[in-house]
């Protein structure tokens, strides 16, 4: 992986996935160690995303790395009308990893070829956001103990949520069976059930969520933003029907566990998250170590 | 009296290019596609022929002029049913169809509205797919969105 960009989470093949996992959990082991010292990691973040950038730049500090950037374009010399080719030209000769964040779509790409250095890509318009993949995955392994042959319950929006494409596409790879759950009007895309049946997987759709809970080895829950309904009293319908609360976990599988991407709004009830099922937050930990692997190999030093 | 009509109509060239079988509606998106409205050479076309197999078809002939295969394939785009003849002293040297192109460079926008190359000074790139019933698509390679036949616009 060293001195590759990472766009899109299939520019790495499923081996040097499980290799950066691997790696992650020497991380959550032992985070601090200086194996950075001698590098400077840009984070450039055209479009504001404090979760991600301070999840980033943890990750780097705690290996000892120097950060430098932005974190909206209003303080950048994008505001004067620099092009997109200049700006990445010009931080790569301060920098050795560009770590970047942008509203438009393929934006990620267009910077891998023209940079000298690599490329990260923190999230690019509704496109990729390839670490978010590789977190869930961490997480998913962490705590099943295994990739292989799980039962996967989506849950909310399926139709707009990038996380979910990519992580659906990735979990191909291990045998999963899914379970979808969604309004109608937020069904899983097209193209995203194609790759499940060029895969000779299974996967069962609902409307409900109660159904599904039994089944589950993780349930990886979404928001449901009011602006995807063209009616709004098409969203007053659905907008609580997708909300897990903690009295529905009663039957729930041992070993099941619950993950978001964050931010949450209403979609898991407060008092689901002292049940010992609810992991979003140790998943947004996982999300440094994960990003630590990533900058340790790209950077070539492990 | 048809023929020697029809003759009259498309004079014959003595060295060069004839693309015969164009739709009447895309001769000039086809001109623009090979840039021809740029060049030095003699160019004629025609609208609206009569043709036996399609109705009506386009026809144009360039003077001295001989395209690579990746250039005239870019037509297929618009005129897939497209016929190149090259003429060489008044005869005809080589006929053949043109092919869809795997991949497509420059000259068509994607129709994402969010993608990147609508924003910044970007060379558009395609992977050409065929769907099901036969019409083609375009893979954007910056924003991994789709472009139907329906939604191409040249650039």
């Amino acid at each position: 992986m060293k001195n590759r960009s990472l766009v899109s989470i299939n520019d790495y093949t499923k081996k040097e996935w499980i290799i950066l996992l691997d790696l992650a959990e020497k991380f959550e082991k032992n985070p601090r160690q200086k194996i950075l010292e001698n590098y400077v990691v840009a984070t450039l973040f055209f479009e504001p995303s404090t979760r991600t950038r301070l999840s980033f730049e943890s990750a780097a500090t705690r290996l000892g790395a120097k950060i430098v950037g932005f974190t909206d374009s209003s303080s950048s010399s994008v505001k004067k009308g620099e092009s997109l080719n200049d700006t990445i030209l010009t931080v790569s000769n301060y920098s050795d990893i560009i770590v970047m964040r942008h509203p438009r779509d393929g934006s990620a790409r267009y910077a891998s070829e023209v940079s000298p250095i690599p490329i990260i890509n923190a999230g690019d318009g509704a496109n990729q956001h390839p670490t978010q993949t590789l977190l869930d995955l961490y997480s998913i392994r962490k705590t099943q103990g295994t990739l292989d042959n799980l039962n996967i319950a989506f849950i909310g929006d399926l139709k707009y949520g990038r996380t979910v494409h990519s992580l659906v596409i990735a979990l191909c790879e291990f045998n999963t069976t899914f379970h979808l759950v969604s309004p109608v009007e937020l069904k899983l895309p097209s193209y995203v059930k194609q790759h499940i049946k060029n895969n000779n997987l299974k996967y069962y759709q609902y409307t409900e969520l109660n159904e599904v809970i039994p089944k589950a080895d993780i349930l990886y829950m979404t928001r449901i933003q009011k602006e995807r309904f063209l009616d709004p009293i098409e969203y007053e319908k659905v907008k609580n029907a997708y909300v897990l609360k903690n009295s529905m976990l009663e039957k729930a599988k041992d070993n099941l566990k619950i993950l978001h991407p964050l931010p949450r709004v209403n979609e898991i009830t407060i008092d689901v998250d002292a049940n010992p099922k609810a992991y979003y937050f140790q998943q947004a930990l996982n999300g440094v170590y994960v990003r630590q692997a990533l900058l340790a190999s790209i950077l070539g030093v492990k | 009296m048809n023929k020697i009509r029809k003759e009259l109509k498309v004079s014959a060239i003595e060295n060069g290019t004839v693309i015969d079988h164009i739709p009447t509606k895309s001769v000039f998106q086809v001109i623009r596609i090979l840039n021809l409205d740029n060049i030095e050479n003699q160019v004629l076309f025609s609208t609206n022929l009569d043709s036996k197999k399609y109705g009506k078809k386009g026809l144009i002939k360039v003077s001295d002029k001989y395209f690579k295969p990746e250039e005239v394939n870019k037509i297929a785009l618009v005129a897939p049913s497209a016929t190149l003849i090259e003429i060489k002293d008044y005869q005809v040297r080589l006929k053949k169809s043109v092919e869809i192109p795997k991949q497509i460079f420059k000259f068509v926008k994607c129709v994402n509205p969010n993608c990147i190359t609508n924003y910044e000074n970007i060379t558009t790139k395609f992977d050409v797919s065929i769907e099901d019933n036969g019409d083609i698509k375009l893979w954007c390679k910056y924003c991994d969105k789709y472009t139907a036949k329906d939604n191409i616009v040249f650039i």
